[in-house]
């Protein structure tokens, strides 16, 4: 699988995801710099965590604008896979490429936390490696992960079996108390209509070794390997 | 108030800058006439405490500074570390204790932002940031402000760089009722060969400023950090800087691309006092002079003074020394992340700092009689004497140890600081492999099997109680949890925080703690390389507890080895290493319970420490220990249920106590011990072990079921336990 990473001024999970790419896939991601106006030709693009442009206006808002988005939006629309996690996630939504926006945690704080995820739907590009409803650790630190959407968007995505992971608790119910940061209906990550792009805000690439605390994001990177495959 | 330069220097504006009589008189010997007003306010900010350290160097040049691992010890930005493979690892730990206290988010935000500068400026990646906090009691009212501004700031910056903060310590007490301290320490690693030092050389050399714009942020920050609080400090408000953690990220990434070029000949942040002490420090390092346009620097806002330039402390700046020619290429990489870039001066064969500004000289210093005959003072001080042992007898044991229990874990000393650490990303750069919550927090060296052990340690109470043993305990307890995840304790930094260094008993606290630290780094053979000295820590006359907060570095060969404080499994074995005397003095139950301060602090045998460390350490590296706690702050009962918690395991212990009271066995905080936790098949082999070393081991019992039992003392489930641990904080700052 040929992949990339793109770098926005104050990206600070880009060299997490490279790490994490080239371990899964055997190949090192390519890197594109958020000013270039062509890219490279790959099957994945992975738009990393971070404070993209300090968060400065709204997290993610003037990423979404840079010259490398645009091309990053066209291999979406050619059905490219592209993931976007944490800032990334952030960055998608304000392209218009996911619906609905991250708004600050409900508690109005940075979290930096374990968080116990439930696989709601393995049948996509992303997930196809893990069991159905089964439950996932996965880190999550952000300030904004705050998923909101209006009601009709958000019964579409119910609908389409757009949620691909919530917030759950040990027993994987989606309670209020298991709610990280006061997402609508537990929403932890989404994908597109089309099966192709997806946002989540917990970190993926940072479980991907024993020594890290745990390797349920293997699973994710692992998922995506077998979609090109098949 | 403006600063121009044509102003008349009277003994008011000199007694304005906070210069004493003599200080200005050597000002004039050194210049040969009066300064002009930019001179005055080099020279003002270049001698005060906070760049001069003239009350703290003479006792700072008895700490040991030099051993096998130092490569550079104290006088660079950091201390420097080798850790093998050609790898070093660089760290210090500075204070912004003033300028938290006034706005506690920008001043611990910009607290961290100044000591990740002193870290990549020697060319080190910043791996890991940890701090060390100190609040006033919990029902004063300022409290709960500051300490909500002061983590939301540490955790605003730190975030946003991506570098992970990975530790520290919180106290609360009364005596930083008026003054807070907000203690910042990084970590980075550097190839030995690529690291870069300030000393400024080669006449005719282009001397660079990056980074953000100078604005009128900061202007006289070291001189405020150089007096105590009173009642106007919040007028101050203005002199505390304002972070960019954004142009910090950037700043790094594009230092550290330049770095990886052979364009820089030295390389210096600006931190306090700005572009003086930087440039200062740079030109008499090399013993050269520097002439400067004042024209060419940056500026954020109109009319700038060269007084306002000089002594500005705006955020996220850096001066760098080029080779000749390399403008341009060095250029293309700050132009590619957003940063300025300015050629403001050469180097000159002046010895000299020569400021130009619109067409005339504003300021020409001699650097050296700048730099080096900064005052030196040895103020008075007297021995500090230890207060009396409290008696065990004095102290009544309580009614009931499972409401004892829960009451001191509960307590704001001993509860969980996870509201705390939640608000920081520990895990950036995915290489955290010991979370915030154990002795240590461990990050791996990126590549390797190798990982650092880093730990911050002070307990205040101790070095008020005996400033002595205080100064000694906090270097050993940094020993000790470095030690209790398995890695090898090379070296420290030092953050200094003390009241009025002119009040004879303030300084003797100094004196005492440096006494102190001095012994039991030599002993452990684990010098100081950097360090910080924070003095006038007092509000309206009244000093804060002495609070020598240290930062130890260890080294783990091989992070597979490293075990934390949890049990692994049931059925293994709880065993006590160290002799438990039963020491209530100035301990945490005391306080807890019957809301005293008293005795003496618990004696330390620095021997004995060493023995213990290094029998933990082999056994941790044989792989025969599962889980290991240092005994510290509340002790034996408080360091096994924090292991209890951690594991979600419940322990069926008896303690075979036949020599003192039951309660100052349980409580008491005797030093030198560690709990560790082993598979039933090792257990034999590790008394074994500990009989050979002459190391006194006890067993107390084993890991199993829900409850953590004490026999005929303690019977409390797991949960219980954690639920009282993690509801004090959260119930305090909801």
């Amino acid at each position: 699988m040929k992949s990339a990473v793109l770098m926005f001024p104050a990206s600070n999970c880009d060299r997490d995801m490279v790490v994490a790419l080239t371990k899964i896939t055997g190949t090192k991601p390519e890197i594109i710099w958020h000013n270039d106006s062509t890219i490279p030709d790959v099957d994945l693009i992975a738009l990393p965590g971070g404070f993209s442009f300090g968060d400065y206006l709204r997290a993610g808002a003037m990423a979404a604008r840079s010259p490398a988005v645009k091309a990053v939006i066209e291999h979406a629309n050619r059905g490219g896979k592209l993931i976007g996690i944490c800032n990334g996630f952030q960055v998608l939504t304000e392209t218009g490429l996911l619906p609905g926006a991250l708004m600050r945690n409900a508690s109005l704080k940075f979290i930096c936390k374990d968080a116990l995820l439930k696989v709601e739907n393995n049948q996509t590009s992303f997930t196809n490696a893990y069991a159905k409803d089964q439950l996932i650790t996965v880190p999550a630190a952000h300030h904004d992960g705050n998923y909101f959407a209006d009601e009709k968007v958000l019964g579409q995505l119910e609908d389409n079996d757009q949620v691909i992971f919530r917030y759950v608790d040990d027993q994987g119910r989606a309670t209020d108390t298991a709610n990280l940061n006061g997402s609508r209906h537990n929403i932890a990550g989404i994908m597109n209509r089309q099966g192709n792009v997806l946002g989540m805000m917990p970190h993926p690439e940072r479980h991907i070794e024993d020594v890290q605390g745990g390797t349920d994001g293997l699973a994710f990177f692992e998922s995506i390997i077998n979609s090109l495959n098949s | 108030m403006t600063w121009n330069n044509n102003v008349e220097i009277t003994g008011a504006l000199v007694k304005e800058h906070g210069l004493s009589d003599d200080e200005s008189a050597l000002i004039y010997e050194i210049l040969g006439r009066a300064p002009t007003l930019t001179e005055l306010g080099i020279f003002s900010v270049m001698w005060s405490e906070h760049c001069s350290y003239k009350s703290s160097k003479l006792h700072l040049k008895t700490l040991p500074t030099t051993g096998d691992h130092v490569i550079h010890g104290p006088g660079e930005n950091a201390g420097v570390i080798d850790i093998g493979d050609g790898q070093a690892a660089i760290f210090k730990m500075e204070s912004h204790n003033h300028p938290s206290y006034i706005e506690p988010y920008q001043g611990a935000a910009t607290g961290v932002g100044g000591i990740l500068r002193d870290v990549f400026t020697m060319g080190a990646r910043p791996v890991a940031n940890m701090n060390a906090l100190r609040f006033g009691e919990a029902s004063h009212p300022k409290t709960r402000h500051l300490l909500s501004g002061v983590v939301e700031g540490i955790g605003g910056y730190g975030n946003c760089v991506g570098v992970p903060t990975v530790g520290g310590e919180t106290n609360f007490h009364s005596s930083y009722n008026g003054n807070i301290l907000v203690n910042a320490m990084t970590v980075g690693l550097a190839d030995q060969d690529k690291i870069f030092l300030s000393a400024a050389s080669g006449i005719g050399n282009p001397v660079v400023y990056v980074g953000s714009k100078t604005g009128r942020d900061g202007i006289h920050g070291a001189t405020m950090a150089s007096a105590e609080f009173t009642e106007e400090s919040e007028d101050k408000r203005p002199t505390v800087q304002v972070g960019d953690p954004f142009t910090e990220k950037l700043l790094i990434e594009a230092c550290l691309e330049l770095m990886s070029t052979d364009m820089i000949v030295a390389i210096q942040d600006m931190g306090a006092a700005g572009l003086t002490s930087s440039s200062v420090e740079m030109a008499s390092g090399g013993g050269v002079g520097f002439d400067f346009n004042l024209d060419m620097v940056p500026q954020r806002e109109e009319g700038m003074t060269p007084y306002e330039m000089m002594l500005s402390e705006s955020q996220e700046r850096m001066l760098i020394i080029l080779k000749p020619g390399r403008e341009a290429d060095a250029k293309k990489i700050f132009d590619k992340w957003d940063l300025d870039f300015a050629v403001i001066g050469i180097i000159t064969d002046t010895g000299k700092l020569t400021l130009s500004f619109k067409g005339e000289i504003v300021a020409d210093i001699p650097t050296q009689p700048l730099a080096d005959n900064s005052p030196e003072y040895d103020r008075p001080w007297v021995q500090p004497v230890p207060k009396d042992e409290l008696l065990t007898s004095g102290v009544a044991a309580p009614d009931d140890y499972n409401e004892a229990l829960l009451k001191m874990i509960g307590s704001e000393h001993l509860c969980s600081r996870s509201w705390i650490w939640q608000q920081y990303d520990s895990q950036v750069m995915a290489d955290t492999i010991q979370m915030p919550g154990g002795d240590a927090a461990v990050v791996r060296v990126h590549g390797t099997d190798k990982a650092l052990a880093i730990s911050t340690d002070c307990s205040p109470r101790y070095c008020f109680a005996d400033p002595v043993t205080g100064g000694m305990h906090a270097v050993v307890e940094t020993y000790r949890n470095i030690s209790a995840v398995g890695a090898e304790p090379l070296a420290i930094t030092d953050c200094l925080n003390f009241g009025n260094p002119e009040r004879p008993e303030i300084m003797g606290q100094f004196v005492g703690c440096i006494q102190g630290m001095k012994k039991a780094c030599e002993v452990l053979e684990y010098p100081v390389v950097s360090g910080n000295v924070s003095l006038y820590n007092e509000t309206n006359g009244t000093g804060i507890h002495p609070t020598p907060a240290i930062g130890g570095v260890g080294l783990l060969k091989d992070s597979s080895k490293m075990v934390t404080i949890s049990p692994q499994a049931e059925g293994e074995v709880i065993m006590l290493i160290g002799e438990t005397k039963g020491h209530l003095g100035a301990s945490i139950y005391i306080d807890v319970m019957e809301g005293r301060e008293e005795g003496a602090p618990p004696a330390i045998d620095l021997e004995l420490e060493k023995k213990h460390g290094e029998f933990v350490r082999s056994q941790i590296d044989k792989s025969n220990i599962a889980a290991c706690h240092d005994v510290s702050d509340g002790g034996l009962i408080i360091a096994l249920s924090e292991m209890a918690m951690t594991s979600g395991l419940g322990m069926n212990l008896r303690f075979n106590n036949q020599k003192v009271p039951m309660h100052a066995y349980v409580f008491g905080e005797d030093q030198g011990r560690y709990i560790i936790s082993v598979k039933p098949e090792n257990a034999d082999m590790l008394k074994a072990a500990a009989k050979d070393a002459n190391v006194v081991i006890e067993n107390l019992g084993t890991v199993t079921g829900k409850n953590f039992i004490v026999a005929g003392l303690v019977d409390l489930s797991v949960e219980k336990i954690k639920e009282c641990h993690g509801k004090w904080m959260s119930d305090y700052m909801a």
